[in-house]
């Protein structure tokens, strides 16, 4: 499948081996979505180059009111970190939301963003925080939106036989802040999502100042709802307001049918009632602050 | 290019085997190894049978590189039992017919070891949730839950 395999010490190593390999050699952190496309699938590498014994990359760390999360960390950590299960919860909750704990153990959050499935649980929770990935290549490191990242299903804008998403990051919820994460699922673990939705609302006194609502899969990125967020600008913390930006997150998604995820009608439904309780767990969550 | 010699502790000694680089980590253990208590089933990493302890975490060991597991310790079924004496958590599984056709089996009682090794006293929901990622066609899953959970007991005395 592939014919060399290294793991570099640093990421300047590992770009200048990219580099070396004019397109051939690939990253890889956890795997878990990489090896089952380099089994099953005519995607081809010559030389992975493993990121996941650079130290600098399994960081979760707070700068500044922002949160910035490495390249080699795992669900598992995200997961467990007190950080994040404080200060980007609905982050904590997408990540444990993730396949299963062998999975959650290897697989990294970068690495569910870079997989650019438009439902991937943790790249929607990124999402609904703002969040930028860092790519860095050999003339230098940019921040890219994560809603950016995408060029199709499946196929990341991001280059990874050329550049190195080396983190992620977000600034933290603040007092004010509040978030959740609602998936729907024919099972409780092992089962791609029929529905993900992740909220972040901030609030002032009983008012809503800002919510991000994120929806998918609905279309072939995570979809913010930009409709339903216009509905709770300003508007008084009510059941009504509540239910009427889920229904218009509801009137905004086009989910497709699908065999895999189930009817358009039925999730189109289900998203109505999934931003409503997400909507509702973020602003107890906003309130307990 | 040619084959990498891959360091590991596999249940408790060190091994040295030679690889090619795009050995998956399943593959070493068994034909290189002879531990055939690792088990394939899916080899898409969603069953679960084929669950290994690497560095102290459950792990699919069907899509892992070999070389990933570079100087870290791995631990298989058969690392489990002492000389012949059965580790608690195989005894629980025996005493509470949590076994049928004993291909998950393996796997689950590794993902409990897994589970107990970091949370000795777990709750029936968290050992659930231990196990989600192991797939059991045979038992529906309660006498393997209270194997765990027996299991628990036995290795808290």
């Amino acid at each position: 499948m592939w014919e060399e395999y290294v793991s570099p010490r640093s990421i300047k190593e590992a770009l200048e081996i990219l580099q070396s390999y004019k397109g051939q050699a690939r990253i890889i952190a956890g795997g878990t979505d990489l090896i089952l496309e380099l089994k099953e699938q005519p995607r081809k590498a010559k030389c992975l180059v493993d990121i996941g014994e650079i130290e600098a990359l399994k960081q979760i760390e707070q700068d500044e009111g922002h949160i910035r999360i490495g390249a080699g960390v795992t669900h598992s950590q995200v997961a467990s970190s007190m950080l994040i299960q404080k200060e980007a919860t609905v982050l904590a909750d997408a990540a444990s939301a993730v396949g299963s704990p062998q999975i959650r153990n290897q697989g990294t959050v970068v690495g569910n963003v870079l997989s650019a499935q438009p439902a991937a649980d943790t790249a929607v929770a990124l999402l609904a925080l703002e969040a930028e990935a860092e790519v860095a290549t050999a003339s230098g490191t940019r921040f890219v939106p994560i809603e950016d990242l995408y060029e199709g299903i499946g196929i990341s804008k991001v280059n990874s036989t050329a550049e190195i998403v080396t983190g992620v990051r977000f600034k933290s919820l603040g007092s004010n802040q509040g978030s959740a994460f609602e998936r729907l699922a024919q099972r409780k673990a092992l089962a791609l999502p029929m529905l993900n939705v992740a909220v972040v609302v901030t609030t002032r006194e009983c008012q809503f100042e800002e919510a991000k609502i994120v929806v998918a899969p609905v279309a072939p990125t995570p979809f913010r709802s930009k409709g339903a967020e216009v509905v709770l600008q300003g508007t008084p913390i009510s059941p009504e307001s509540i239910k009427q930006a889920a229904e218009a997150a509801a009137a905004e998604a086009q989910p497709r049918d699908s065999a895999l995820r189930g009817s358009a009608e039925y999730r189109k439904k289900m998203v109505k009632v999934l931003v409503k309780r997400a909507l509702e767990q973020a602003t107890e969550r906003a309130r307990q602050q | 290019m040619g084959k990498h010699l891959l360091t590991m502790t596999v249940n408790g000694e060190t091994v040295e085997v030679a690889v090619e680089p795009s050995t998956i980590l399943i593959d070493v253990l068994r034909d290189e190894l002879g531990l055939i208590g690792v088990k394939e089933a899916c080899g898409r990493g969603e069953c679960g049978a084929c669950t290994v302890i690497l560095d102290g975490e459950s792990v699919s060991s069907c899509i892992i590189p070999a070389m990933k597991a570079m100087g870290k310790e791995v631990l298989t079924i058969e690392g489990l039992d002492k000389q012949g004496k059965l580790h608690p958590i195989q005894e629980a599984f025996i005493e509470c017919g949590a076994i049928q056709c004993g291909f998950c089996t393996p796997g689950m009682v590794l993902s409990a070891k897994a589970l107990l090794d970091e949370n000795p006293n777990p709750t029936e929901q968290e050992v659930r949730v231990a196990l989600s990622g192991n797939l059991c066609r045979c038992t529906g899953y309660v006498k393997i839950v209270d194997a765990v959970l027996a299991a628990a007991q036995k290795m808290q005395k």
